[in-house]
């Protein structure tokens, strides 16, 4: 995909479908197929907007290669002990900022709504997607994907990416 | 031998014996219990964390937060002093400051705008004298009568405590000699504030107060502290505590117990199988000469002081009545960490706060305990590894310093056990 080549409405609906992809691939509980999303080299970060807006580096998640995000489904899966959950990704907002040198500066708002086994489902994280976005041979991947959260009172702890 | 403690339904009978530990569960669901937590214990005689000096460096700072349940501001006035008040204006009530933090020129309550100087002094009240002969405050109204309550506060390192009580004693003599040691140890040059994280957990504070004195669990419930040796009870480490056992501190070095593991054969947590694709997660530093990997120092009632690895960091527990509490993560570094060393703190920010590969468990375990003691407040817990004493202890496979916070918390809220 050459991405100069494309018109400013066929650059949408690629970013599009690749957002719309990529939270189908989560709220699915396909996780293991979540880290294919991202270039090998990928930053992928989850920040508060409280340390976001003061330039302060602390991340509730920070990766900054695809191994580390194999490693955080790894754990999630076989490690770490949290309570069932399942998460349902509400898009909005995608906007194009940018094409610059084959990256597409990308942002978009999101809702996560969180069901755990009672079956109440609630306001989990409410946020903003900061994305850098590149061709990998016919299909968009993420370079960058910082997921910057106004939720910074996070209910009980975070174990599935956003 | 019984303690008897008042509850919204009655008494609640406390067993005590030589065992073991042994906690009812109503201490952990009453609301009444919770009113008297809030007089005796975060406004009684006690010394509560409530921030860190780098996080009001410049005259004008301030920092919005709680002691318990209450309402506080810390601040830095213009002789550089730390001044901390009751968040709550002397007029009618209202919160002055309603930011999490800022700088200014005075502190303003937004209602009637009396106006404070950054010690809790008031400095102006419009329409003081009435306007055009009417209205007005009374005769004897002094402006130096209605000042912000203030509260004792001192400093250890880096760190800034605060009480309501005018008896308890200097904070250092509080903390003991051990604590202040290990306080004086993480804090041996200025730090850099990389920010805070906040935990919304569904149970009682104190179950998490036992959860950070615990070190029997740490390598049982964290498959990662077991099987990437950050932390097992196999290490060389121990459990201190100081005079009157309200305040712990656990260490553990890692890298001393290779070979002789065996005992973790078997159990979900230690997994050999279990590699990192990127195992530059735990690519740490060597940052103190002494060895130890690992000190969990908790503080009464509401601090964690934490060395993981190379992860830094204060945890403030803020209560939200008996079933709800905040844990607010603070995270640093040192003003002089080299750009390798600022890269493996963010990395290994990854370990720690409500998105840690270790620490997102105790949040569950407290919730998982707070839902099933609902009910059956005559109930108790059993709290007996290494011997079921409140003592020191220089090795790791102890609940004793659980024993000491219980043994303390009940002289504190005068509960007293009756004679057999």
């Amino acid at each position: 995909m050459e991405l100069n080549k494309l018109s400013a409405m066929e650059l949408q609906y690629h970013v599009e479908q690749l957002q719309g992809r990529y939270v189908e691939c989560i709220d699915d509980d396909r996780l293991e197929q979540w880290p294919e999303f991202f270039t090998e080299d990928c930053i992928y970060k989850i920040i508060s907007r409280e340390n976001h807006e003061r330039g302060l580096p602390a991340a509730a998640i920070f990766c900054d290669s695809r191994g580390m995000l194999v490693d955080r489904i790894v754990s999630l899966r076989n490690a770490n002990v949290y309570a069932e959950h399942n998460y349902r990704h509400v898009l909005s907002n995608i906007l194009i900022k940018g094409l610059n040198e084959g990256v597409i500066s990308a942002q978009s708002n999101y809702l996560v709504l969180q069901t755990k086994t009672d079956g109440a489902t609630d306001i989990y994280n409410a946020g903003k997607y900061l994305d850098k976005i590149v061709a990998d041979g016919d299909v968009l991947k993420f370079k960058g994907k910082i997921a910057i959260f106004d939720t910074h009172q996070i209910k009980s702890l975070l174990v599935t990416p956003i | 031998m019984n303690a008897v403690i008042d509850t919204t339904n009655g008494s609640l009978y406390w067993p005590i014996d030589d065992e073991a530990g042994h906690v009812p569960y109503g201490v952990f669901t009453d609301a009444r219990i919770y009113e008297v937590e809030q007089e005796r214990i975060f406004r009684g005689d006690n010394w509560s964390f409530i921030g860190l000096t780098a996080e009001i460096p410049d005259p004008g700072d301030f920092k919005a937060t709680y002691i318990g349940d209450t309402p506080v501001i810390v601040t830095r006035d213009r002789e550089g002093g730390i001044n901390v008040m009751t968040n709550r204006c002397a007029h009618r009530g209202a919160l002055v400051c309603r930011s999490a933090r800022g700088n200014v020129d005075e502190l303003e309550c937004v209602y009637h705008q009396w106006k404070y100087d950054m010690q809790g002094k008031l400095i102006g009240v419009p329409f003081r004298r009435g306007l055009g002969g009417r209205g007005g405050m009374p005769e004897g109204f002094r402006m130096e009568q209605h000042g912000l309550d203030r509260l004792r506060v001192d400093t250890v390192g880096h760190l800034i405590f605060a009480t309501f009580s005018d008896k308890v004693e200097p904070l250092k003599d509080y903390l003991g000699a051990v604590i202040v040691r290990h306080i004086e140890r993480i804090c041996h040059s200025p730090i850099r504030v990389l920010g805070d994280e906040r935990q919304l957990v569904q149970g009682n504070w104190k179950l998490y107060a036992e959860n950070t004195r615990d070190p029997y669990h740490a390598s049982l419930l964290h498959l990662f502290h077991t099987t990437f040796g950050l932390y097992r009870s196999t290490q060389k480490g121990g459990s201190w505590m100081d005079g009157k056992k309200r305040h712990t501190v656990l260490t553990a070095s890692q890298g001393t117990d290779e070979g002789n593991t065996e005992e973790y054969d078997g159990l979900r947590t230690f997994n050999a199988e279990f590699t990192l694709r990127d195992p530059s997660l735990l690519a740490g530093r060597k940052e103190f000469n002494d060895g130890v990997t690992l000190v969990i120092l908790t503080t009464f009632p509401n601090l964690v002081l934490q060395q993981i690895a190379n992860t830094l960091a204060v945890r403030q527990t803020v209560t939200k009545g008996p079933g709800q509490f905040e844990l607010v993560w603070t995270q640093f570094g040192y003003e002089d960490d080299d750009e390798e060393m600022q890269n493996i703190r963010n990395k290994q920010g990854n370990l720690i706060g409500p998105a840690g590969l270790i620490s997102m468990e105790d949040g569950e375990a407290v919730e998982i305990v707070h839902e099933a003691i609902i009910r059956d407040q005559e109930e108790s817990s059993y709290i007996g590894m290494g011997g079921g004493k409140a003592e020191d202890t220089e090795h790791l496979v102890t609940e004793s310093a659980v024993i000491g916070f219980w043994e303390y918390y009940r002289k504190t809220m005068h509960i007293e056990a009756e004679a057999s």
